[in-house]
């Protein structure tokens, strides 16, 4: 072994040589672990029906990032019995294709979010949000009434365009309507312009939330709770498709 | 009996050089961002056993101060020890003054400070990427690549100016802490700002390599910032507090490109059965077990430097904080890859138990090696001979040793029965307990942990009491430890 502790010498007298050395040692693991991410087809399924969040959504999604509800819930239901028993089909990869970032969460303080969408009204995610106690007694989520009071502060054109130089596949026609489909997946109504939404964003959950006719943070944030889990239809997924 | 106390001594000065006066800072702050750290987790602990805390205020909720906590004992409390301590150590293992000299120790320091300010603000005002203890938005991880290439810069051109042949083991560990922080903080955050005058962005990475990537950043989180630079820490203050060399120099070259080659590869345990793909999670989870060998070796190297000076843990308080937080990190170290096990994993994922795991590693090897370094250090950089009190060390590492005590055992076992009440079903094939359920019968479990917190926190509160009066130049009247200890002649008959 003498001549292993010989050679080392010139680690622990040269410190580019160190340096360097240290470099390549810490990138190998990266390197093997996230670049065929990237390059294996299989990474993400194939599955119908994942599509960029509407300007609402985007919106709420933004709202959930700022208030860290990815510190209490996840958005990832595991391959377990249990875990598909209780919140649905496990996720795939493909159902966070268009999510920068990623929100599957690491804590379960609060149930896994990966599936809510649909599963309660609007009225009850305002109720829950304004007063997490008055509908579910034993909960020690916090309070966010606020989001009630405040307008939506939201430039969906803008930001959707910086979603386009990340990756995300929004067409010209959905950031010429953006603020239109903003104002019309926020109100109770039923004309051309919900069709245009509906279109362009299928299954999107649209309605008031918060009893205003402005469109507030609350609504923003409901309508992306609302579409968490319901982009794909999972009676019409074959298993091949989901085969990773 | 009546024990006549001794009067108190006069006060001793050192001279304080260019080094000292250019640590003391740093040490400050890690003291200061430290009682922050402690103050606001226990904050946010009571938050979960009584959600009132909230306050129905956006700053106050626990999704903002959640972050603030933890980047506040990462990156602050943590930050400030480690770039302090390196260089201290740099300076004093190469004889060479710091490469940039005190402007450049300056320009560190405060810009540093204004990261964290920076960071804090945005997470009580909600300003924030949603990635885990890598929430600040672009204009803040621009500016920290700013200041941690000067860093780097500072460190290694002092390592050049050096007078002796060998760079000393320490360094090894801080250079590879340095270089890997930044390797990691600029893949993680590559980001596209939504407008240059705006704080909001989007992430390049989206979905599974989003997942991927974070986690190869925030498990090097924890294994380059929160152990090879503390064992950069371990491997010059503990021969240094008990007077003799390290045990093995070999086994520190194998400790070393072991452990930097295996940790960055156990990222992917944290997204065990989730969509990233099976092969990842198999590669990830074999990393982590491998990674038990040179964690030990690193252990077996710190603890056998005190052979033939164990008795010191009698008399020597700080030496004890020292060698106690090796033998967390040996704990902490076993458990990890015990929970990178993906069966084992299917439970403890979600649960509390990662908290407590997170926590025995957090309270019990960083801030006790860092108590440990901060009380070796403070007296030398305000050119005191000793401590105000060795007593009050001791009185710091029983309060914070059973705060630590009360905090994992209560997660350990809320995060098991969580996992176990979650996967539940009853005789008839139903789930037995709603989600609900679940969180109730944590109560109490949260209220122990936030009283683990408090004894934390007071552990800190006695250490800047005792520092505040070490600075002054002040020495309490006590017995020392050692007189305690001697052998006592034998009573008459």
């Amino acid at each position: 072994m003498s001549w292993f502790w010989d050679k080392h010498k010139i680690f622990e007298t040269k410190l580019p040589v160190l340096a360097v050395g240290t470099l390549i040692t810490v990138s190998i693991g990266g390197i093997v672990q996230i670049v065929p991410l990237f390059t294996i087809e299989s990474t993400i399924e194939r599955v119908e029906g994942v599509r960029p969040y509407s300007p609402l959504e985007l919106a709420g999604r933004g709202i959930y990032l700022r208030e860290g509800c990815y510190n209490c819930h996840s958005q990832m239901i595991r391959t377990f019995r249990d875990e598909v028993d209780r919140y649905g089909h496990y996720s795939l990869a493909a159902e966070s294709m268009y999510d920068h970032p990623f929100q599957w969460g690491s804590k379960r303080t609060g149930p896994d979010l990966a599936r809510i969408g649909g599963k309660y009204s609007n009225q009850w995610h305002q109720a829950h949000l304004t007063d997490p106690r008055s509908v579910v007694s034993g909960s020690i989520m916090p309070p966010y009434r606020f989001l009630n009071d405040d307008p939506l502060d939201f430039d969906a054109a803008a930001h959707m365009r910086t979603q386009v130089e990340v990756g995300v596949p929004y067409t010209d026609a959905m950031i010429e309507n953006a603020a239109v489909d903003l104002r019309t997946q926020a109100a109770n109504v039923d004309d051309e312009n919900l069709e245009g939404l509906l279109e362009r964003y299928p299954n999107a959950w649209h309605g008031d939330s918060d009893g205003t006719d402005e469109v507030t943070e609350m609504d923003a944030l409901v309508a992306y709770l609302q579409i968490l889990g319901r982009m794909v239809d999972f009676t019409d997924v074959r298993p091949e498709e989901l085969v990773q | 009996m009546a024990v006549a106390l001794p009067v108190a001594a006069p006060v001793a000065w050192t001279r304080v050089g260019p080094l000292e006066d250019m640590v003391r800072p740093f040490v400050l702050a890690s003291v200061f961002w430290g009682i922050v750290a402690f103050a606001a987790g226990t904050y946010i602990a009571w938050e979960l056993a009584f959600p009132a805390l909230n306050l129905d205020l956006p700053w106050t909720t626990f999704g903002r101060l959640r972050p603030l906590h933890t980047s506040a004992a990462i990156f602050a409390f943590g930050g400030n020890a480690l770039i302090g301590t390196s260089l201290y150590v740099v300076q004093r293992t190469t004889k060479a003054p710091l490469f940039g000299g005190r402007t450049m120790a300056s320009f560190i320091f405060w810009g540093y400070q204004i990261f964290i300010v920076m960071a804090a603000v945005g997470y009580v005002t909600g300003v924030t990427q949603g990635k885990e203890y890598a929430e600040p938005e672009w204009y803040a991880d621009l500016w920290l690549a700013v200041i941690w290439i000067a860093y780097l810069i500072a460190f290694g051109g002092t390592i050049m100016r050096r007078k002796e042949p060998h760079i000393y083991v320490a360094n090894w560990f801080y250079l590879a802490f340095i270089i890997t922080i930044a390797m990691l903080h600029i893949v993680n955050n590559l980001a596209i700002p939504v407008s240059l005058t705006g704080p909001e962005s989007y992430p390049v990475f989206a979905g599974v390599q989003s997942a991927m990537v974070q986690w190869w950043y925030g498990h090097n989180a924890v294994g380059f910032f929160l152990t090879a630079g503390f064992l950069g820490m371990m491997y010059y203050f503990i021969p240094k507090q008990a007077e003799r060399p390290v045990y093995s120099y070999r086994l520190s070259i194998i400790h070393f490109w072991s452990l930097i080659f295996i940790y960055i590869w156990a990222g992917p345990h944290h997204l065990h059965y989730t969509a990233l793909p099976d092969w990842a999670q198999v590669l990830g989870a074999t990393f982590s077990i491998m990674l038990w060998m040179p964690s030990w070796g690193g252990m077996i190297n710190g603890l056998m430097t005190l052979s033939g000076a164990w008795d010191k843990l009698r008399t020597d308080p700080v030496l004890r904080f020292m060698v106690v937080s090796v033998a967390f990190y040996g704990m902490a170290t076993f458990e990890g890859p015990l929970m990178s096990i993906r069966q084992v994993n299917a439970l403890s994922h979600y649960t509390d138990w990662t908290i407590g795991h997170v926590h025995s590693g957090a309270l019990g090897w960083v801030a006790f090696i860092t108590f440990g370094a901060i009380y070796h250090l403070f007296p030398r950089v305000y050119g005191r001979r000793d401590l105000y009190s060795s007593r009050f060390v001791e009185y710091h590492f029983w309060t914070a040793t059973l705060g630590i005590v009360l905090y994992i055992s209560s997660m350990w076992v809320s995060g098991i029965m969580q996992g176990l009440m979650w996967r539940a079903y009853d005789e008839n094939g139903f789930l037995q307990y709603a989600f609900i359920e679940t969180v109730e019968a944590m109560h109490p479990f949260y209220i122990i942990r936030a009283l683990g917190g408090v004894l934390f926190l007071l552990g800190g509160l006695i250490m800047v009491y005792n520092l505040y009066r070490t600075a002054k130049g002040e020495k309490r009247a006590e017995r020392a430890l050692a007189e305690t200890f001697a052998p006592q002649p034998a009573a008459a008959e």
